[in-house]
């Protein structure tokens, strides 16, 4: 059953057009990611699905409900975490939880069971202001305020921007648990690394989706061989490759440069042999495209 | 790295603010045209001591000194040969590209002749000649995140510090913005930068990992992931800091 249809949805702030004739639709009980850099319209998207923000043109539907005419209904049946901290700083932990719960008429003895394993790991410090704490904190505390109205939809905004790698690891853990209790969870992040976590992403840049799959489906049809490469001098190795006669592009890509060829028969001895004239202590092999390397071809292709 | 003159020096430094203890007897040294990353979990202590050493925070105790002046002593000193950017605040939006320039050249106190020489030069080194008088909220984000490495050295300073200077920004933004790196680093800048984005520990020289106030570990990202016998630096971050996270 398809739970948030989109349709040809468009907004422009002035000059800026933030969304351009977007469509898609999520399945019930999804994870579904949007992957995209700051300015690549997730924010906008977010909020015109959660009904604070109306579309210039198109239509949309959460769980059957349009977002611009019963978006009473939607408030009811959707969480939503801003990615912006939005709770009350100078409210304990418990005042928020207990705030946004009066709010949906709903208190948190009847709800607990929902968010018991996300905020009895916030519970010690319940009266602590929300304003004092750490940055993982403030996280679950969000979730936990997104959830208390027991929504059958989440929305997170970046959930995990400016999060070190371990509160990040610990938050799609989260994620997870929930989408077994059968939530359809709607989540936006700028880190490429994050999208193998969903069951479908959507890559979205500048005002358009790139391309909608599987992590699997989306590496799939990256159509071209990747090598990595590494030697000792990386800045001499990058301006190296960018002249070589089979360079279509060449990029850091962690402890490797990625290089893919002009030329999709390019075999890995004869790359080889010519990057090792000059880096005879090269290792040079073909790898499996990353999410990235699509996402960075997708870019290429578009502009 | 280029070679082995010291560009930062620190021994047993210590912060405390009341009884919490931020930094808790750091010890490293940085060298000159070395990318160096200081990672470390939210709340590890990283801003804080990224303070000290630009001169804006006098440690409890401890030594340290940049670019050979010392951070109790000669704050000032330390501020006129270094660099600065984060990707929260590196331009002003309603300020034109010139108008950038000319104003960070002059918080770095350079001379006026010097700032119209050194304005042109890299407004043709970034192919900026027909934006130069646009606004920086106009720029595309590639081209503002090129603009703003580029005035945070402008001053030729020993050592930039960039704090998550890539977060949030696209793919191929980041990958021109490690080639510019690189770059400042092969001609003896010395980089020392905190992310948030494990690939980008890859590309450093050197790392160090700061859990609960203290240095856990520092290497080289290979000799790093040999010693904990990881796959990627991403392995050895959530190994170590895992342990240590207190909520």
């Amino acid at each position: 059953m398809n739970n948030v249809v989109v349709e040809n949805i468009s907004k422009s702030y002035q000059k800026v057009k933030a969304l351009e004739h977007i469509s898609f639709s999520i399945d019930g009980g999804e994870l579904f990611g949007f992957i995209g850099p700051d300015g690549a319209g997730k924010t906008s998207l977010f909020r015109i699905l959660v009904s604070l923000l109306v579309p210039d043109e198109g239509t949309a539907t959460v769980c059957g409900f349009d977002v611009v005419k019963d978006y009473k209904n939607i408030r009811k049946i959707a969480g939503y975490m801003p990615g912006k901290f939005s709770l009350y700083q100078d409210l304990t932990v418990e005042e928020n939880l207990s705030f946004f719960a009066t709010i949906f008429g709903t208190t948190i003895q009847e709800n607990y069971h929902l968010i018991k394993d996300i905020y009895s790991q916030i519970e010690p410090f319940k009266d602590r202001r929300a304003g004092a704490l750490s940055g993982g904190m403030k996280q679950k505390l969000a979730l936990s305020c997104a959830m208390i109205h027991k929504p059958e939809i989440l929305f997170l905004d970046e959930p995990t921007t400016g999060v070190d790698a371990v509160s990040r690891k610990e938050f799609w853990e989260m994620l997870h648990k929930l989408k077994e209790a059968g939530i359809t969870i709607i989540v936006s992040t700028p880190y490429m690394d994050e999208a193998s976590l969903c069951d479908r992403v959507a890559l979205i840049q500048a005002g358009s989706i790139l391309k909608i799959g599987t992590p699997s489906e989306i590496i799939a049809g990256f159509e071209k061989p990747v090598f990595a490469i590494r030697s000792e001098n990386t800045h001499k190795l990058i301006n190296d490759l960018e002249k070589s006669p089979y360079c279509e592009r060449v990029y850091p890509f962690g402890q490797y440069l990625h290089f893919i060829p002009n030329n999709n028969n390019l075999g890995q001895a004869e790359l080889s042999a010519s990057i090792h004239e000059s880096h005879p202590e090269a290792e040079v092999f073909e790898v499996k495209p990353d999410i990235e390397d699509c996402f960075i071809n997708l870019m290429k292709e578009k502009s | 790295m280029n070679g082995s003159e010291l560009i930062i020096k620190v021994r047993n430094l210590v912060k405390k603010f009341g009884d919490f203890t931020a930094n808790d007897h750091l010890n490293f040294d940085v060298y000159k045209g070395e990318i160096f990353g200081f990672l470390g979990a939210n709340g590890a202590g990283k801003t804080t001591a990224m303070k000290i050493l630009c001169g804006l925070s006098k440690p409890t105790s401890g030594e340290a000194s940049v670019a050979g002046y010392d951070v109790y002593h000669e704050p000032n000193k330390i501020k006129n040969c270094i660099g600065y950017m984060s990707q929260k605040f590196s331009l002003y939006e309603d300020l034109t590209v010139k108008e950038n320039i000319r104003f960070f050249a002059g918080i770095y106190g350079m001379e006026r002749k010097e700032i119209r020489i050194k304005s042109q030069q890299l407004i043709d080194k970034l192919g900026l000649t027909e934006a130069a008088d646009k606004l920086i909220a106009d720029l595309p984000l590639g081209w503002r995140q090129k603009l703003a490495f580029s005035v945070a050295i402008i001053h030729s300073p020993k050592i930039v510090f960039l704090d998550e200077p890539t977060s949030g920004v696209d793919p191929i933004t980041r990958r021109q913005f490690w080639k510019q790196i690189y770059e400042a680093a092969n001609e003896g800048v010395t980089i020392f930068l905190t992310t948030h984005y494990m690939d980008e520990a890859e590309y450093c020289d050197r790392v160090s990992i700061m859990v609960d106030g203290r240095i856990a570990a520092l290497d080289s990202p290979k000799k790093l992931k040999e010693q904990f016998d990881a796959e990627t630096m991403n392995d050895v971050f959530i190994k170590l800091a895992r342990g240590g996270k207190d909520n």
